[in-house]
């Protein structure tokens, strides 16, 4: 335990760094994963049959484990010469956070009452305006739900990132293994924990915010 | 003002929702539209204003046919209350009831004075309400808004779906007089869903009763209770459209056709009733309260008096 906490204080500057690395890779893969999500789960609600395939599709991907997927992704992003380091595990980031996003998305657009959605049509508004004002606030809370569970899933499975060299709090445990440093290895997993810890705190509040008033 | 020419719903192919139907809709008149559940009223109703496409026949309102508008700008001409309020949750009360002015892109000092004048109409103070939420509402309070928020641009016409459907019997008749007074001012052309018979008889110009996607009859209250043109519709109006058809008429209705007796000096058997009195509620106190006669006051003066002889002469002789 001591050690531990020594290694962690020594250790300090080095720790930042991984953090920091991890929560650009998480970041910039939610972000993209909610342009690519949000809208294609609001289209589908005007599809039902194609919104069937595309959450099947999302629900296996959810299933593959991501060793195997950064296994499957190396060959195919070596044509571009990005076999391995940071793109590769955005674009799994990306695809895993997918599912809570577009079907948290879908199931709260889908969700919103008929009365209210026949009440924005009736009085005139059109699709993009029934959309932005009545629709999209009114599934916000459920949408943010969805967000927030892909975040924390991805600080976790980007732990594994490092594997193939994108860096992040997945390398401490990563080297600590190779080294057969336990120190190391829980210094990594604690690092990560704390992180998610704040990180669902953070969006806790903030969904809280973003929740419309008249929703709570 | 809105014509209905054999008009037509059919769904998914096989329901008939509505069946050939035509009536005129005379400007600035409120038409009722009664009938057991089911029977194609909010249909007909969300036909007019396109959110329902028509099968067969044609609708105009102002003389155009509304599948020759576009039904965006439709709606935003046509006030809708839709049965359950449909107030946006998401919004502030300021916010639903200035939503269709905020679609028009209405200057802020318009919408706030529109704002002002609403809820001054329904009784509710701007400043207390303009920043809650629907649900900080009480159920009447939520109607209130559901009808202004569709008078808010001050359309010419409105849809109105059951607005007072889920209010308790004393709050409805406070809402029901209310809403009689702005239309006294604001003369709408106003197609109104009830399943209340005396709901019906009380706010409508004109009652239209359906019976499965067929329109029945097409009167006057009084005439409806008076001559009920099939036995559906003497059925579904009651036994008691006598009595009903009393409240449509007044003590002066009376006084212009037949001549009162002197009212007696003295007695303990009289009551007092102004002539403005509805007949209904002059025969429940010659009953109610055993007078045997009424005192009939005019502007502060004694014009005559009253028995339930008179009342009934008059029921037989004009109304049924
Ligand atoms: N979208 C729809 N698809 C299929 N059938 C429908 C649809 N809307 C209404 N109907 C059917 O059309 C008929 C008329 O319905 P409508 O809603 O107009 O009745 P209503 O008179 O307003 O009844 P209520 O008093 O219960 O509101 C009913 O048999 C109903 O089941
Ligand atoms: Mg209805």
């Amino acid at each position: 335990m001591q050690e531990l906490w020594n290694y962690m204080v020594d250790n300090q500057a080095q720790i930042w760094t991984y953090t920091l690395e991890h929560i650009q890779l998480v970041g910039l893969a939610v972000v993209i994963a909610i342009a690519i999500g949000v809208p294609l789960g609001i289209y589908l609600t005007t599809n039902d049959y194609l919104a069937e395939t595309v959450l099947q599709m999302a629900n296996v991907m959810i299933t593959i484990p991501s060793i195997a997927l950064f296994g499957i992704m190396i060959p195919i992003l070596s044509l571009i010469d990005q076999g391995i380091g940071f793109v590769p595990a955005v674009i799994a980031l990306i695809l895993y956070s997918q599912l809570p996003i577009i079907r948290n998305t879908y199931v709260a657009i889908k969700n919103v009452d008929p009365h209210i959605r026949d009440a924005a049509k009736g009085i005139g508004m059109n699709t993009m305006q029934k959309l932005r004002k009545v629709e999209i606030p009114n599934a916000l809370p459920v949408i943010m739900a969805g967000v927030r569970q892909a975040v924390i899933m991805n600080i976790g499975i980007g732990a594994i990132a490092a594997f193939i060299g994108a860096g992040g709090l997945g390398v401490l445990i990563n080297q600590g293994i190779s080294r057969s440093n336990t120190t190391m290895v829980l210094a990594g997993a604690i690092a990560i924990s704390i992180l998610a810890i704040a990180v669902d705190l953070l969006l806790g509040l903030f969904q809280k915010k973003m929740t419309p008033k008249g929703l709570e | 003002m809105i014509d209905f020419n054999h008009v037509t719903k059919v769904f998914n192919e096989d329901i008939k929702a509505v069946n050939d139907i035509s009536f005129h809709v005379p400007e600035g008149n409120i038409v009722v539209f009664l009938g057991p559940s089911g029977c194609g009223k909010t249909t007909t109703l969300r036909m007019v204003n396109r959110l329902e496409s028509i099968t067969e026949g044609t609708i105009s309102v102002n003389g155009n046919h509304v599948n020759d508008l576009n039904p965006i700008e439709l709606r935003r001409n046509i006030g809708y209350v839709i049965q359950h309020n449909g107030l946006f949750p998401n919004m502030t009360i300021e916010q639903n009831v200035m939503a269709v002015p905020d679609l028009l892109g209405w200057d802020r000092k318009k919408k706030k004075d529109r704002f002002h004048y609403l809820m001054d109409l329904v009784g509710l103070n701007p400043d207390e309400f303009r920043k809650r939420y629907p649900h900080e509402l009480s159920g009447g309070q939520q109607q209130r808004i559901g009808i202004i928020r569709a008078m808010a641009a001050d359309p010419p016409v409105m849809l109105m779906d059951e607005p007072f459907g889920a209010l308790d019997p004393i709050i409805r008749s406070h809402i029901q007089n209310e809403f009689l007074q702005i239309q006294e001012e604001v003369q709408k052309t106003i197609l109104f869903v009830s399943h209340d018979i005396d709901e019906a008889i009380k706010m409508g110009d004109k009652v239209a009763i359906f019976r499965d996607g067929s329109l029945m009859q097409y009167d006057a209250p009084d005439e409806i209770l008076a001559h009920p043109t099939n036995d559906f519709v003497r059925k579904f109006v009651g036994k008691d459209r006598a009595l009903k058809s009393l409240s449509l008429h007044s003590v002066q209705d009376l006084v212009n056709e037949q001549s009162l007796m002197q009212a007696s000096e003295t007695g303990k058997h009289r009551k007092t009733v102004f002539i403005d009195t509805n007949l209904k509620d002059a025969l429940s106190i010659l009953l109610n309260q055993e007078a045997e006669q009424l005192v009939i006051q005019s502007e502060e003066k004694t014009i005559g008096a009253l028995t339930i002889h008179d009342i009934e002469t008059y029921l037989h002789e004009k109304i049924m």
